[in-house]
């Protein structure tokens, strides 16, 4: 595609550097943005209480339960907001909710 | 092949994190459901109508989608999304492109009920191989929880508050997918969000690989503008099929489908006491609404379950 400009948009950037139509073509990006100051409360993952049901994952609204080879992972706290979905699907307690600590 | 839940979860996601939805929102717990439908191969160009997804998941200069996505207006997500199919079926018959691209275009309530529902009524009509999904919030929450065509009666908004007066919205919710499935499309489909994702996820696939144009209606909870605590986002979705508030059923080919029967048909009262946008109806002098609302879903389920060969 033509105009092609990867150069990280950072808020020092001037408006005549900015990509024509606000394109962005860094797909997916929004990564680099962390949510996870957001959080008040913090869902904690027990492992040894964990069954591996795959309950969890689809529920959260932030994509914050990575899956590897069926099975999830640790919280990325980098953009998990807190709401507590997953706390609440958990059959087996395996996930607690506490508040988070500054 | 069988629906598995840990297989289908090792897919990589087609939507990240880092969007700035509220915290415990339904909308991109229903969009990377319908997204995780697509085969892996296939490329796919998202649009959505002014909303909540659009402006949270795409705030210049980042984007949470690593598909195409284009903005568009509020009125227009239907027209945008099926002149970007038009363009791409032109450039596949002139051997121009050779990669499967599919088309979904994603709008609230808002932007489907309302206000963007000619441009979605024309797509349709015109039959594009597309899909439109509208995930239901019932009620404008981008802006400040105003009321739409979707929002329950009685239901509390900013533009149809309860008090001494009126007890909230005075009107019945439209019934979008019977308009939708009126236009005879190939599928239409209504459904939530479900423990095992299994009702989504079937459903988006036949949306998106059936070929004409598709239509879904998910119903999407709204902490902020219904007013309950975040973690309850699945038993409210629970709750709305098990008091049939929000059935669960597709229309395939003109064949009513009906995917989900409670074992026991749970009083309206269970889904309502949830939300603090319903609270008012539980004053003294207000008891009588809920009566009017239990009778009001009980003569949509029945028509519903005659329309699906059920009663």
């Amino acid at each position: 595609m033509r105009n092609k400009n990867t150069k990280p948009m950072t808020p020092d950037v001037k408006w005549k550097e900015i990509t024509p139509g606000g394109m962005i073509f860094d797909a997916g990006n929004a990564e680099d943005f962390k949510t996870g100051d957001w959080r008040a409360m913090k869902p904690i993952w027990i492992i040894e209480k964990c069954t591996q049901c795959m309950l969890c994952p689809p529920t959260c609204p932030d994509m914050s339960i990575p899956v590897k080879d069926s099975k999830r992972l640790d919280y990325d706290y980098d953009h998990c907001k807190g709401c507590g979905v997953c706390v609440e699907v958990c059959p087996f307690d395996a996930i607690t909710f506490v508040k988070e600590e500054d | 092949m069988a629906y598995s839940l840990k297989e289908i979860m090792n897919r990589p996601e087609r939507i990240t994190g880092g969007h700035r939805m509220c915290a415990g929102c339904g909308a991109p717990v229903a969009v990377r459901a319908i997204l995780r439908a697509l085969d892996p191969e296939d490329h796919v160009v998202c649009g959505a109508a002014t909303g909540c997804l659009e402006v949270s998941t795409f705030l210049y200069p980042y984007t949470a989608w690593k598909d195409s996505f284009i903005h568009s207006a509020f009125e227009n997500a239907g027209a945008t999304i099926s002149g970007a199919e038009a363009a791409y079926a032109a450039w596949k018959r002139k051997g121009k492109i050779d990669e499967t691209y599919k088309f979904i275009a994603f709008g609230g309530d808002g932007g489907t009920y309302d206000i963007g529902l000619q441009s979605l009524s024309g797509a349709m009509e015109r039959g594009h191989d597309m899909v439109y999904v509208c995930y239901d919030n019932e009620a404008y929450m981008n802006t400040g929880i105003q009321r739409s065509s979707s929002t329950p009666k009685y239901a509390d908004t900013t533009t149809s508050p309860q008090g001494t007066v009126l007890p909230g919205k005075q009107q019945y919710k439209k019934n979008l997918t019977y308009v939708m499935a009126a236009h005879g499309i190939p599928y239409v489909a209504q459904t939530t969000l479900t423990a095992n994702f299994k009702d989504i996820h079937e459903k988006a696939h036949k949306a998106i690989y059936t070929k004409g144009p598709a239509f879904m209606n998910v119903f999407a909870p709204c902490p902020r503008g219904w007013r309950y605590d975040t973690p309850n986002l699945m038993q409210i979705c629970k709750l709305a099929m098990d008091t049939c508030i929000w059935p669960v059923y597709e229309i395939e080919e003109g064949v009513w489908k009906l995917n989900y029967k409670p074992k026991k048909k749970l009083p309206v009262e269970d889904y309502l006491k949830t939300q603090g946008r319903f609270k008012h109806l539980f004053h003294k002098q207000n008891l009588h609404l809920i009566e009017e609302l239990q009778k009001d879903i009980d003569n949509k389920w029945e028509d519903l379950l005659k329309r699906c060969g059920e009663a």
